[in-house]
C-alpha cells in the first residue's frame, strides 16, 4: 500500500507542511533582497532623461568613492557600539537586581518593560520635545543641577549621544530579559560550589555568573546589534539625519537616496552594502559565540 | 478510518472559512462614482475637507480623502505612480519641488482641453495671476491649478518692538539691529528666528540671496559660488549664529512657528500661509501680538520670494479624469476661495483678494505685504530644476555650515562644492549645459 504509484502524502509531508512558509520567506525575503541587487547593477534613476541602463558594478565603485557613504557607515558604527555598549551593560545589571527577590519586583518589571512596548515614532517625538534647547524639560533638567545647557539635537557632537540614549532607554529592557531567562536556566550547583569554597559576591560575579551566562549575551549583543545597525525611526523622525549629515546612519542614508532623490540604483548598491554590513556582523558575533562556547 | 475522516473534516472546514474571508474582503460592488483625493496637510485640505459633503450632494460622486506631511505625500505618489497602476485620481502638487520631475516622468493629466472644453465661463481662469498660471506650466502644458500663493513675510511681537521703540526692519541692516536689541537669552527670546534645517533652509535663504543681488541658477549653471551668494550665506549664517534660538540647525516651519507661538522669538520670517498658527488664540500664546511686514530690503533692492506653493492636479493614471476634474473645479471655485481665505489661506485668485468683505476680515499687515510684494516678488523660492531635494541638500549643508561658524567658515570652498554638485544635477536631467 506504501508503493502507489501516485505521490504519497504520508512519505512526503515533511515537505508539504512547511512549503507555505517556503513560500513565503522566497517571496518576501530573497526575492526583493536578489531585485535589490539587480537593480543596484542598473542607473535607475526617475529624475534624469537618461533611460535606465546595466552599468555593472558602476554604482558601488561610486559609492566607495562617496564621502558620505563613509561618514554614514562611520555614524552607524559608532552609534550602535555605543547604544549596544551601553544597553548590555545595563541590561545585565537590571537582570541581576530582577534576578533577586524584593518586594514589588512585579511591579517594577512591569515598568521596566513599558519602553519596549511604546511605538518609535510616538517615542521620537516625546524625545524630540524633550531635547529642545529653548522649552524642553531636559535643559531645564540641567539647570537644576547647575550643569551647562547642551544643544542635544542640534548640536554635531551630541546628536549620536543623543540618539542613543533614546535608544538605550527604549531597548535595555529587552536585553535585561533576554539576560534574566539566561539567568533562570542556570544550575544552582556552580553558586553552591562557589559559597563553599568561600567567594564573595563580586567574585561569584566575575567568575561564575557572567561567564555562564556569556552565550546569552552574545545572543542578545546580536539580536539588538541587528535592530540597532538598521535604525530608521527614531532617527528620522528626530533629525532626518541632520544638522547637516552628523546624525545621517547607512539606513537614513539610503532613504534619501532612494524617496528623496529617486536614483534607486545607488540607493539598491547603498542598501546592499548595509546588508552585507548587518550579516557580517552577526556572523562575526555568532563565530565568537561558538569559540569562547563553555 | 474515522482518523482519515475527521482529518477530511477539517481541511473542508477550513477551505470554507478561508472561501468566506476571501469573499467578505472583495466587498459590494458600489454603484457611485468615486474619486480619490490625496492632499498634504495643509490650510487648503483643512479647508476643504469639512466641505466635501457639499460636494458630494451636489454632483453624486464620492470623495475618499487622504492626507499627508509634505514630503511622504511626495514619496508615497511617486511611488504609487512609478508602479504605473495608480489610482489616484486627484492629487495636491508643489509645481516647484516636483512639478519638473512629474511632468518628466508623464504624471499629471494636462488640463489645457479640460480648461477649454469642460469648464463653464464662469469659473474663469483668467482670474488667476499671470504669474501663478506660467508657475503651472511647463513647455505649453498646464498641469495644475494653483491653490496658494505664498510670500516671503516678516512676523514680529508688536509688544516687544513698541517697549524698545523700534519700527518694524526695512532693510538688512535695520533686521540685524532690531535682532540685536531684541535678543535677550535669559529671558529665553531670541532676537530672531528662521529655518536653520539643511533642506528646509533654502527657500527662506532665497530672499536674503536675492536681497544682495545673487541667484540659484543662471543659463544653466548654479551661481550659488558667486561673491553675492557667499555674502548672503555669511549674512544668514552671522544672524542666526548671534540672534538666533540654540538648536536652530535642526528648525523647519513647525519648529520656528512653535517657538514664534510660545513666546520664545521677537521676530520670524517665513512664508506668509503660515500666519495661521500663530494668530489662532488655541495655539500661541502670543495671538494679539503678531504684526505683518514686507521682507527687508537687501543691497541689491527688496525681493522676496512670492511663489505659487501648493496645485491641484488631475493624475494620468486615474480612471476617472471627468470627476476628478469636477472636484477641482468646485474645490477652486469663487465661493470655496473666498472661504479658504477669509480662514488664512493665502490663495490665488484676483477676485477673492479684491472682494470687499474679505480684505476688512483679512489679518492687518497681511493685505498690504502681499500687495506690496506682488510687483518686486521673485516666482521662485528654490533652483528651478527636477533634482530639487538633491540639489537643496547641497545648498542647505552650506546654510548649516555658515550658521554653526557665523559666517566665518570656508564658505567660499563649500559653495563651490555645492555648485558644482548642482551643475551636475541639471546634466543629468538636460537642464544645464556643459
Amino acid at each position: 500500500m506504501n508503493r502507489s504509484k501516485g505521490i504519497n502524502i504520508e512519505r512526503n509531508i515533511k515537505w508539504i507542511f512547511p512549503l507555505p512558509t517556503v513560500l513565503f520567506i522566497f517571496l518576501m525575503m530573497i526575492f526583493p533582497i536578489c531585485y535589490t541587487f539587480y537593480i543596484s547593477l542598473t542607473d535607475w534613476n526617475i529624475a534624469s532623461i537618461i533611460g535606465t541602463s546595466f552599468i555593472g558594478l558602476d554604482n558601488y565603485i561610486d559609492l566607495f568613492q562617496e564621502p558620505r557613504f563613509y561618514n554614514a557607515l562611520a555614524l552607524t558604527l559608532y552609534f550602535t557600539f555605543l547604544a549596544v555598549g551601553v544597553e548590555v551593560v545595563l541590561g545585565v545589571v537590571m537582570a541581576l537586581i530582577l534576578n533577586q527577590d524584593f518586594r514589588g519586583k512585579n511591579v517594577v518589571k512591569f515598568l521596566l518593560l513599558l519602553p519596549m512596548v511604546a511605538t518609535p515614532v510616538a517615542i521620537g517625538l516625546a524625545w524630540t520635545l524633550f531635547y529642545e534647547p529653548t522649552i524642553g524639560l531636559a535643559n531645564y533638567a540641567l539647570k537644576i543641577l547647575g550643569v551647562p545647557a547642551s544643544e542635544w539635537l542640534a548640536s554635531r557632537t551630541m546628536v549620536i549621544p543623543s540618539l542613543a540614549l533614546v535608544d538605550i532607554w527604549q531597548w535595555t529592557p529587552m536585553i535585561a530579559l533576554i539576560v534574566l531567562a539566561g539567568l533562570a536556566s542556570l544550575s544552582t550547583e556552580a553558586f553552591e560550589s562557589a559559597v563553599v569554597d568561600g567567594a564573595n559576591w563580586l567574585q561569584i560575579l566575575r567568575y561564575v555568573t557572567l561567564p555562564l551566562l556569556r552565550p546569552t549575551i552574545l545572543i542578545a549583543v546580536v539580536l539588538r546589534s541587528i535592530e540597532a545597525l538598521k535604525t530608521f525611526d527614531i532617527i528620522y523622525v528626530m533629525t532626518a539625519g541632520g544638522p547637516g549629515y552628523a546624525s545621517e546612519t547607512l539606513n537614513i542614508y539610503c532613504y534619501h537616496l532612494s524617496f528623496g532623490y529617486f536614483r534607486f540604483g545607488a540607493a539598491s548598491s547603498a542598501l546592499i552594502a548595509l546588508f552585507a554590513l548587518v550579516l557580517g556582523f552577526s556572523l562575526l558575533v555568532l563565530w565568537l559565540r561558538r569559540r569562547y562556547e563553555v | 478510518m474515522a482518523k482519515a475522516n475527521g482529518r477530511r473534516s477539517i481541511c473542508i472546514l477550513l477551505a470554507f472559512i478561508f472561501t468566506l474571508a476571501i469573499m467578505t474582503g472583495l466587498g459590494p460592488v458600489s454603484a457611485a462614482e468615486t474619486i480619490r483625493f490625496v492632499a498634504a496637510n495643509h490650510p487648503f485640505h483643512d479647508v476643504i475637507r469639512p466641505l466635501i459633503p457639499e460636494f458630494e450632494k451636489e454632483t453624486g460622486i464620492r470623495v475618499i480623502v487622504e492626507n499627508y506631511e509634505e514630503n511622504q505625500l511626495n514619496q508615497k505618489l511617486t511611488v504609487e505612480f512609478t508602479s504605473g497602476l495608480s489610482t489616484v485620481d486627484v492629487f495636491m502638487t508643489r509645481p516647484l519641488q516636483e512639478g519638473r520631475l512629474f511632468f518628466k516622468n508623464n504624471w499629471y493629466e494636462s488640463l489645457n482641453s479640460y480648461l477649454d472644453a469642460q469648464t463653464p465661463a464662469v469659473w474663469n481662469w483668467d482670474d488667476f495671476p499671470e504669474s501663478t498660471k506660467q508657475a503651472v506650466t511647463i513647455d505649453g502644458q498646464i498641469y495644475a491649478v494653483p491653490i496658494a500663493t505664498e510670500w516671503h513675510t516678516l512676523f514680529y511681537r508688536k509688544d516687544l518692538f513698541a517697549e524698545a521703540n523700534l519700527q518694524p526692519p526695512t532693510t538688512f541692516d535695520e533686521l540685524v539691529a532690531a535682532a540685536e536689541k531684541l535678543h535677550n537669552p535669559d529671558a529665553g527670546i531670541c532676537g530672531i528666528v528662521l529655518r536653520g534645517q539643511r533642506g528646509a533652509a533654502v527657500t527662506q535663504f532665497s530672499s536674503c540671496l536675492y536681497g544682495f543681488g545673487g541667484d540659484f541658477i543662471q543659463d544653466g549653471k548654479c551661481m550659488i559660488d558667486s561673491p553675492e551668494a557667499i555674502e548672503a550665506f555669511k549674512f544668514y549664517g552671522k544672524l542666526l549664529h548671534a540672534y538666533g534660538p540654540p538648536g536652530v540647525t535642526n528648525m523647519s516651519w513647525p519648529q520656528a512657528q512653535a517657538l514664534f507661538a510660545s513666546g520664545n522669538a521677537a521676530m520670524w520670517a517665513d512664508a506668509s500661509v503660515l500666519i495661521a498658527g500663530i494668530i489662532d488664540p488655541d495655539k500661541s500664546v502670543v495671538a494679539d501680538e503678531v504684526g505683518v511686514a514686507v521682507f527687508p530690503a537687501g543691497p541689491a533692492g527688496r525681493r522676496p520670494y512670492m511663489v505659487v506653493p501648493w496645485g491641484i492636479s488631475v493624475g494620468a493614471q486615474s480612471q476617472n479624469k471627468a470627476a476628478a476634474w469636477e472636484f477641482i473645479l468646485w474645490a477652486t471655485n469663487h465661493v470655496n476661495s473666498k472661504k479658504a481665505l477669509l480662514s488664512g489661506l493665502t490663495v490665488a485668485r484676483n477676485s477673492t483678494w479684491e472682494d470687499r468683505e474679505v480684505v476688512s476680515e483679512l489679518y492687518p499687515g497681511l493685505g498690504e505685504s502681499s500687495i506690496e510684494s506682488g510687483p518686486v516678488g521673485v516666482p521662485y523660492d528654490r533652483p528651478v530644476m527636477t533634482a530639487v531635494t538633491e540639489a537643496r541638500d547641497a545648498i542647505g549643508e552650506v546654510i548649516v555650515h555658515a550658521i554653526e561658524t557665523g559666517g566665518t567658515g570656508d564658505i567660499e570652498r563649500m559653495a563651490r562644492e555645492a555648485a558644482r554638485k548642482v551643475d551636475r544635477l541639471l546634466v543629468q536631467a538636460g537642464e544645464g549645459r556643459e
